[in-house]
């Protein structure tokens, strides 16, 4: 673990279109050059709304650079899968981890930490700080 | 079967046969679980079980685990992959924790089945932070256990008397708990479902008696 590479952040949501939404605003608001590795695993595989263990573990191979991979979760069996997959032990990546975040706030929080070389404490708590920000 | 031994009885076939007439139980009763589903959730849980468990008596009729443990480990598996709605990782953890507390032994009795089942029913618990009259498939599942350390016929009677018990409360957990009040009088799908699965159990061990 934490070969130097950055933290990559899964995103999980019931919709492809949320998910894959969430990734492009959260890469987009961490401004400039490249950010931190981020997939979208949104929808069934047949382009359902539901979730997918398969396509959860794709996106979490996909940005895992040995540095730890984040998982943000949008609700219900989204949280429950990823749960399940981690408490299964070698579907998911060494240092794979389900962060405790609100699904848009604490994407864009996880990739400005991860981007600007946060490990994955520091992203898991960025992400989870997140939850402060009242709007009233 | 051997009733008598409590050691054995329940092999890999037996486990197997039950799954796989689960798998036409919830072909039988899709639309039934959907429009219960409907009601008080998002209305795909009778479609969502259809897909998970012709997965896993597709996988079983090919692989043929050796024990129990495996079948059960292996159906779990299947469920928690195809399913795509909460039941899946739910009855993917009953049947994969259920699978590995009963470990390597070729056979099993029903006492050693009722303490294994609820150690699942424990993980599903813990897993979706639910309690009894929560309003879901753990309202029906913590009876089964109850019932099948007297009989197969408790456990199927108790789970389905605690499904219908279902009807009056309010959910707490999961999509039906937004509806607050308005959850009331609807039978739970979750709980109606789990009471369908133990029903079979009853019906696969009469029939092989």
């Amino acid at each position: 673990m934490s070969a130097g590479g950055q933290v990559g952040i899964v995103l999980v949501s019931h919709s492809a279109a949320v998910a894959s939404g969430v990734a492009e605003l959260a890469k987009g608001l961490a401004g400039g050059g490249a950010t931190a590795p981020v997939a979208a695993a949104g929808g069934t595989p047949d382009g359902g709304l539901g979730t997918s263990s398969e396509l959860i573990t794709a996106a979490a191979a996909e940005v895992d650079g040995g540095a730890g991979v984040a998982l943000l979760v949008d609700l219900g069996s989204a949280v429950l899968t990823v749960k399940t997959l981690l408490a299964d032990g070698d579907e998911l990546p060494e240092g794979a981890r389900l962060v405790d975040a609100p699904f848009v706030e604490g994407a864009v929080a996880a990739v400005v930490t991860a981007s600007a070389g946060g490990d994955l404490d520091a992203v898991a708590a960025a992400a989870s700080e997140a939850y402060g920000y009242h709007k009233e | 079967m051997a009733e008598q031994e409590p050691g054995t009885g329940l092999d890999a076939a037996f486990f197997t046969r039950w799954l796989t007439a689960c798998a036409a139980a919830v072909e039988r009763e899709a639309a039934h679980l959907t429009d219960l589903d409907a009601a008080i959730g998002d209305a795909d849980h009778g479609s969502n079980l259809q897909r998970g468990f012709r997965a896993v008596a597709d996988t079983l009729a090919k692989d043929e685990p050796a024990t129990p443990g495996a079948v059960l480990t292996l159906a779990g598996r299947q469920l928690i992959s195809t399913v795509g709605g909460a039941s899946g990782p739910l009855y993917g953890t009953l049947l994969r924790r259920t699978g590995k507390a009963l470990g390597d032994a070729p056979a099993v009795g029903r006492a050693a089945l009722a303490e294994a089942l609820g150690q699942g029913v424990a993980a599903v618990a813990q897993l979706g932070g639910a309690k009894a009259g929560d309003k879901t498939m753990l309202d029906a599942l913590e009876p089964a256990v109850a019932g099948l350390g007297q009989s197969y016929a408790d456990a199927a009677r108790a789970a389905a008397d605690a499904a219908e018990a279902t009807t009056p409360l309010q959910a707490r957990k999961g999509r039906a708990s937004y509806l607050g009040e308005r959850s009331i009088g609807h039978q739970d799908p979750g709980a109606t479902s789990a009471a369908l699965l133990i029903g079979v159990l009853a019906e696969t061990a009469e029939a092989g008696q």
